[in-house]
């Protein structure tokens, strides 16, 4: 853990004053309770219940492996599981680019991009039940906007109605609300990158393309995975936005894990089959952020300019 | 959320956002076409779901169902702002209120110790801790909605605000105290040793030092809870029942089925529900826009 080598640095520094004026780790402990009581336990206790049968009112009762077999031969598990890994690429594709050139782009102090990201702002300040209930009336193909603007941009007025469309616009709208707060990651980013990298490369040649993909990208390395695994974890998430929108459809087709897991477990009340969707979406969100944090050094996300 | 507006003076820019001299930045940022253009579009894609929002929330039914969306109302009412008022919005907003205030405010009593632990002592117990928290920025809530339904229940705490308030307390917290221990670790070492020769209590050193000096990451993290209690859907959802209880975003969903058709008031619903909101934007927009940038770390 990098965040221990500067503590530890200054700690021999000061020796001579020792360990005066330490706070007793005890104080920690009812943070630490807390959140262990309604995370960490219920996290185990999912567990627990993938491999028992439960319909919420009865004691939960034993089933051994039922559960997770049966998980593993569920076509709707499968398709769910897809569909989540579909949408979250496509809105880290679609949020990527847009956030780190629109971000980039407000790091500049002029008043005009001031107004402008005052602007952008303004979606994030909408809860996602307000901005999907929104969304669901602008594209109603009777009474929504869609009807006159869809012609016109080329987009189908019923694109609800249609398997892709549906998930395009689940991940349209997921990205319309988290764009803003994707930017300003960036931003605060790329307002950090030093002015003297950028002098130096105008000294020697180096045109603004060039100066894009040579210093502010890599400079934003960090940025990036900071924004990359909450967007990852955030999109496997969307359920507001899909229960509103579209109730998983057309058909299954929009059914991702948690609205599988939201069907199964409170509206046919299996709840035991429920937590062993709930442990999979687990394990899938770990497994990307933890790839993610490994690949791209994030245990290091404190020190984007170390060694300059 | 009368908390927004506390803690983060405009003057005090925070540590992500130094101040530079402009006129390099300006002949460096100058006239970027793609970016530009890019921000234009974005622009259009923000502005026109907002303005047929309000535009339509203004309109008659009938108007809105067969008139042309786009079209200004030609005859703008009230009304559908009376219907909604008249649904027991003020009732919603009051629990959303309560909700994000005790969310807050229990973040920061729990976070704050665990975040100084975490940086001002070295043992294998503190950084646990800080290990598990980290990991916890990546449990989804939806993960421990079946259990908490249980827990919830077995606790005696279903269908009410302490149902809401708990869970999405903790599941806070693993960001509070990365950004709470990220803005600490940078009071200077110097500091406290001043101040422990003086013979202050760890206590002290806390609450006169490490705090006044973090209020960047305080502010953040009140704002990012608050957020996260204001946004809150799943555990209203499953965890809560009655009206009493009942909190905006669940209230707005049920609006939908309630006003079926009459979108106007669906869409006057989604107005009010941004105006309390909107109000601390216009007042602490710096406080707000900060905050949640330091979310992203520094």
């Amino acid at each position: 853990m990098s965040h221990h080598t500067p503590a530890k640095r200054r700690g021999d520094r000061k020796a001579a004053v020792g360990n005066v004026g330490r706070p007793p780790v005890g104080w920690a402990v009812p943070g630490i309770l807390f959140f262990a009581v309604f995370a960490i336990v219920p996290l185990a206790i999912a567990v627990y219940l993938s491999f028992c049968e439960w319909d919420g009112l009865n004691s939960p009762t034993p089933t051994g492996l039922d559960n997770w077999t049966r998980l593993f031969k569920d076509s709707e598990f499968g398709q769910a599981a897809w569909l989540s890994l579909l949408l979250t690429t496509i809105s880290w594709a679609f949020q990527t680019p847009v956030a780190l050139l629109l971000g980039v782009w407000a790091a500049g102090r002029q008043r005009s991009r001031a107004v402008l990201s005052a602007i952008f702002f303004i979606p994030l300040l909408l809860s996602t039940t307000a901005i999907a209930m929104l969304f669901h009336a602008l594209l109603d193909p009777n009474f929504g906007v869609i009807k006159e603007i869809g012609p016109w941009i080329g987009v189908d007025p019923n694109v609800m109605g249609s398997s892709t469309g549906a998930l395009l616009m689940v991940a349209f709208v997921g990205g319309w609300q988290f764009m803003p707060f994707h930017t300003l990651i960036y931003q605060g980013g790329a307002r950090q990158i030093p002015e003297v990298l950028y002098q130096a490369a105008s000294i020697d040649g180096a045109g603004m393309v060039r100066q894009f993909f040579h210093i502010t990208l890599p400079q934003l390395r960090h940025t990036m995975t900071t924004s990359s695994v909450l967007m990852i974890v955030g999109s496997l998430t969307y359920f507001d936005t899909v229960l509103i929108m579209t109730k998983g459809g057309p058909g299954t087709d929009t059914t991702i894990l948690p609205y599988l897991m939201y069907r199964t477990g409170f509206q046919t009340y299996d709840l035991g089959y429920a937590a062993a969707i709930a442990t999979a979406l687990v394990v899938v969100a770990t497994g990307l952020s933890l790839i993610l944090v490994r690949f791209s050094g994030f245990g290091s996300m404190r020190s984007t300019r170390e060694g300059m | 959320m009368s908390t927004d507006t506390r803690p983060a003076a405009p003057q005090h820019a925070s540590p992500a956002a130094p101040r530079r001299p402009a006129p390099a930045r300006r002949r460096r940022r100058r006239g970027n076409p793609l970016a530009g253009l890019g921000s234009l579009v974005w622009l259009v894609l923000v502005l026109v779901p907002l303005y047929t929002l309000v535009s339509a929330s203004l309109m008659r039914q009938d108007e809105a169902l067969n008139g042309d969306p786009l079209a200004f109302p030609t005859d703008p009412t009230l009304d559908n702002y009376g219907t909604v008022l008249d649904s027991g919005f003020l009732a919603l907003l009051g629990n959303t209120a309560i909700v994000a205030v005790a969310t807050v405010a229990l973040v920061l009593v729990l976070s704050v110790p665990v975040a100084y632990v975490a940086v001002r002592t070295r043992s294998r117990l503190s950084s646990l801790a800080f290990r598990t928290f980290l990991l916890g920025v990546a449990i989804p809530a939806q993960a421990v909605i079946v259990p908490l339904y249980l827990l919830i229940g077995k606790m005696g705490l279903y269908d009410t605000l302490y149902a809401i308030i708990l869970p999405t307390a903790a599941f806070s917290m693993p960001v509070a105290v990365l950004v709470l221990s990220g803005t600490m670790r940078d009071v200077s070492e110097e500091m406290y040793e001043a101040m422990s020769l003086d013979g202050a209590s760890p206590f002290r050193m806390l609450w006169q030092l490490a705090v006044p000096l973090s209020k960047a990451g305080i502010s953040t993290v009140a704002i990012f809870s608050a957020l996260q209690a204001w946004n809150g859907f799943l555990f209203p959802l499953i965890l809560t029942q009655s009206e009493e209880n009942r909190v905006l975003t669940l209230g707005l969903f049920n609006f939908m089925s309630q006003f079926g058709v009459n979108i106007p008031a669906v869409l006057a619903a989604i107005v009010l529900s941004v105006v309390p909101i909107f109000a601390v934007y216009l007042v602490a927009r710096r406080a707000l826009v900060n905050g949640l940038m330091g979310v992203g770390g520094k």
